[in-house]
């Protein structure tokens, strides 16, 4: 009851934010020249200006830029994303249809990032100035410093072509009519270069921030109270150090939500993903106003989602929060 | 338990820790030798920086990295533990030698709950059951004496007080029974109040398991009162070992000497002339609440009253000490004087100005005439700029030109002390002790009425305090400035103050001349308070009085 009420409370601190991203979106796409009715008959292969002013009078874009948006934001209001015009479906159905792939890829990318930063930085912070601290920090600024589209095809080339271990792109064999678990497995083989390529900067930042905390961590009065006790070095590390030097990685991985959505774009389209960043950048090519503005809302709400699950793992990790609120 | 009769418990031998390469010194320790008995405190007392907490984290093997023993032995239950091996250190830490540290703040986990915390240790080095240690942790709180030993099983860090986090940390210490305890300034973070029932506490328990207990501290009053025998240490040497009564009363070392000499007695300085002049400075019902959560409804808010309805006055001329504990108020009120913060009611009278009722603006305008000294001589000024520029600052913002502030700021640093060359150096090439001057000179930069000094002593060493304290005296008088002087220490304050109020849970609770709190305090807690100053009954350079 509380965890609903906190939400809600999150929710509607976050509506004017909202309002200005998505004026601030409508009015940026105003300025690009060309509207949905111009990628439609280009599409179609050209046609006569009369049939083109009747298209842009059925879909409203007759109407002054301000009126448009009232009555979008009105239709938001009543949660009514509107209706694609390239797809000739409601936008709800058509990011229904392409968030799983995004989810599934953040998921597992968040969760590899998370995990393979925790390790290295502890184990890179335990042996500071030593070899493994040296290959380790150098190789998450390898890892930092390179775009993520270029690994991306590399891991193609070096993978899908060269070896051929791994498919070089797409969600899963089409057309194979696979089911169940081998449907399952088909869908894993065909994410592992995509998971990998959206983690590795996201490790990198990961693997820097818990390397620190845990050095930081490390020197404090609490450990040394820990080591008087006669407690092991695994011991202190667990039982001590590691939920402390969490916290950090914690709000890193809520700051960072927004901008792995961002990535997913870049990697989606390397790989021809049908997720929810490609069809971002298809109806940004295609001038597909609704479904962008869609997008835009339903990404808005999964970062608040995650930083809003990130607030209460906090509560759980550190109990001065919970105290406070 | 080994045979306790034969030979002292713990034994240093020789002992040198040498530091690594670019530090102040060569060695943190150098050449110290001194033996402790099984039933027996042992102070190890010295300024900061003298080696005392090395010797006690070389005897628990917790140096930091690149601190290490050289030459010597430490002989615990005649083993030695400088070159027994990591597995066998960590049998005896926790077990047969206990640590208590200085931080009660810090000290625990604040992610664990402080019972779990304590039975840790049981489970570190015994196989008794989740029962047999809740029991045995619950009657450890018990005989730490917690408020309420099953709460506090249950409590986490943040929800005790710093007293209750310093029992939970000698519980844990306590946990197996140690032959040796050792505590590294286990009170200095404590009011003078918890710290007496701690002290108390110490004692207590290490006469009834007869434990041995080297005990680390900076503060004489602490060792004359708990100490059987004291070494004193200075720069990584043992200056001078012996009985307490002895060295307290009588020291033999020029050092010790020293030290003794500038430790304020608990005595009332001699009444000075001319200290019924006028009030420069009336405080007439300030109160100052602070107010927390609560969001849009602002009834269910906590309020907290930091200070009510406080009526002071302060005579021209004369220093007014205000005394207290933690949480009493006594900062709250320091800030709102100068107007850090905005007093809720009351008036504050300076001459014929209402302080208290001033816009932002205006109050900008009077700053001048107020001015404040902080605690923390390292947090209070700013580590970019440079001493001379810290001092000149102020006149320069009050329109004077920089070259004349900057000569002013030199007559400033040859007055509290200062080389004048000194001026170009930026904070952290000084001491505590000289910042706190630098300090002082920032603030007299704009020649003000009156001086409100916050703690201005407590974070140095005692010879530093003593200096500070005779500066600020002279000060007073050579200036004609008035000063309010804002401690928790009664020693300090009996040594500077014409006057004193006493202030608790940010009430005044009693207020006269120093002599009559001292002698004939009126109010309970004024004499609680006196009661609890460590060594209360010892007065340095008299050694008739019975050491405690």
């Amino acid at each position: 009851m509380t965890i609903l009420l906190l939400a809600l409370r999150r929710l509607a601190a976050s509506l004017p934010t909202l309002l200005v991203i998505l004026a601030g979106l409508f009015l940026l796409l105003q300025l690009a020249p060309g509207d949905t009715v111009d990628a439609l008959m280009a599409q179609m292969g050209g046609g006569d200006p009369a049939t083109a002013e009747e298209l842009r009078r059925y879909y409203g874009l007759d109407l002054p830029a301000a009126a448009q948006l009232a009555r979008y934001l009105w239709r938001l209001v009543q949660l009514d994303l509107g209706q694609s015009a390239i797809y000739g479906k409601p936008v709800a159905t058509v990011i229904a249809e392409r968030l799983p792939v995004t989810l599934l890829l953040m998921g597992a990318s968040l969760t590899l990032a998370f995990l393979g930063g925790t390790l290295l930085g502890i184990l890179a912070a335990r042996r500071i100035g030593h070899w493994p601290d040296t290959l380790i920090s150098t190789l998450g600024l390898v890892f930092y410093a390179t775009p993520s589209f270029w690994f991306g095809l590399m891991g193609i080339v070096l993978f899908a072509i060269r070896l051929g271990w791994l498919p070089a792109g797409g969600f899963e064999e089409v057309g194979a009519g696979y089911t169940g678990l081998i449907r399952i497995l088909d869908i894993a083989r065909h994410l592992v270069l995509p998971t990998l390529t959206l983690a590795l900067v996201f490790l990198a930042t990961y693997l820097r921030i818990m390397r620190a905390s845990m050095l930081e961590v490390m020197s404090l009065d609490y450990v040394r109270t820990a080591r008087a006790k006669g407690l092991g070095e695994t011991g202190v590390i667990v039982r001590h150090a590691l939920r402390n030097a969490l916290l950090p990685m914690v709000t890193l991985v809520g700051l960072q939500a927004g901008t792995m959505l961002g990535g997913s774009v870049v990697v989606e389209s390397v790989f021809a993903l049908p997720g929810l960043g490609r069809l971002a950048y298809e109806s940004v090519v295609q001038r597909d106003l609704n479904t962008l503005l869609g997008i835009v809302f339903v990404s808005a709400l999964l970062v608040i989602t995650v930083n809003f699950a990130v607030d209460l793992v906090y509560g759980r990790l550190d109990p001065r929060i919970a105290a406070g609120r | 338990m080994m045979d306790r009769s034969a030979g002292p418990l713990l034994s240093v031998e020789n002992l040198s820790v040498r530091l690594p390469p670019g530090a102040d010194r060569s060695h943190a320790l150098a050449g110290v030798s001194l033996s402790l008995a099984a039933n027996e405190i042992l102070c190890v007392v010295g300024e900061s920086g003298s080696g005392k907490s090395v010797l006690a984290n070389t005897v628990m093997r917790l140096l930091p990295p690149g601190v290490s023993p050289d030459a010597g032995r430490v002989l615990f239950q005649r083993r030695d533990l400088v070159a027994a091996s990591e597995a066998e250190m960590r049998r005896l830490r926790g077990a047969a030698i206990g640590m208590i540290f200085q931080e009660p703040m810090t000290a625990l986990n604040p992610l664990r709950r402080a019972g779990d915390q304590i039975a840790e240790t049981f489970r570190i080095h015994t196989r008794l059951s989740a029962r047999e240690i809740r029991e045995k942790t619950l009657a450890l709180l018990t005989e730490v004496r917690m408020p309420d030993p099953a709460a506090a099983l249950r409590a986490y860090p943040h929800e005790l007080s710093g007293g209750q986090r310093q029992r939970v940390m000698i519980a844990m210490a306590l946990a197996l029974e140690p032959a040796l305890l050792i505590a590294d300034e286990p009170t200095t973070a404590l009011d003078v109040t918890t710290q007496g029932r701690i002290l108390g506490l110490i004692r207590d328990i290490q006469k009834r398991r007869g434990m041995g207990v080297l005990f680390i501290t900076h503060d004489f009053g602490v060792v004359a009162e708990i100490a059987d025998r004291v070494a004193v240490m200075q720069a990584g040497h043992l200056v001078e070992v012996g009985p307490a009564e002895g060295v307290l009363n009588r020291p033999q070392a020029p050092y010790t000497q020293a030290l003794i000499a500038a430790v304020p007695p608990l005595v009332p300085r001699a009444a000075r002339a001319g200290t019924a002049a006028p009030a420069i400075l009336t405080l007439d019902g300030v109160s100052k609440t602070y107010r927390k959560g609560g969001g849009l409804w602002p009834g269910r808010a906590r309020v907290t009253h930091a200070v009510k309805n406080v009526s002071l006055s302060l005579p021209r001329g004369t220093t007014l000490g205000i005394v207290g504990e933690s949480g009493s108020g006594k900062s709250t009120l320091a800030r709102c004087i100068v107007r850090l913060l905005d007093p809720d009611t009351g008036t504050i009278r300076l001459g014929d100005t209402d302080l208290a009722a001033l816009s932002r603006r205006a109050m900008r305008a009077e700053a001048r005439r107020v001015q404040m000294v902080f605690q923390d001589p390292f947090a209070s000024l700013n580590p970019r700029r440079r001493a001379g520029e810290l001092v000149a600052q102020g006149p320069m913002l009050r329109g004077v030109p920089r070259a004349e502030a900057l000569a002013k700021a030199r007559a400033l640093f040859t007055l509290v002390g200062l080389d004048p060359a000194a001026m170009d150096r930026l904070p952290h090439e000084f001491s505590g002790g000289q910042r706190q001057r630098i300090g002082l000179a920032r603030a007299l930069a704009v020649d003000p009425e009156v001086l409100v000094a916050d703690e201005p002593v407590s974070a140095l060493d005692v010879s530093v305090q003593a200096q500070v304290l005779a500066l600020l005296d002279s000060l007073r008088d050579r200036l004609g400035l008035s000063m309010l002087f804002i401690t928790h220490d009664l020693r300090v304050a009996g040594q500077i103050c014409d006057r004193i109020a006493v202030m608790k849970d940010g009430a005044v609770v009693e207020a006269g001349p120093t002599a009559e709190v001292f002698t004939a305090p009126q109010a309970a807690y004024t004499r609680a308070l006196l009661d609890a100053v460590p060594g209360r009954a010892w007065i340095p350079g008299r050694p008739h009085a019975p050491a405690a």
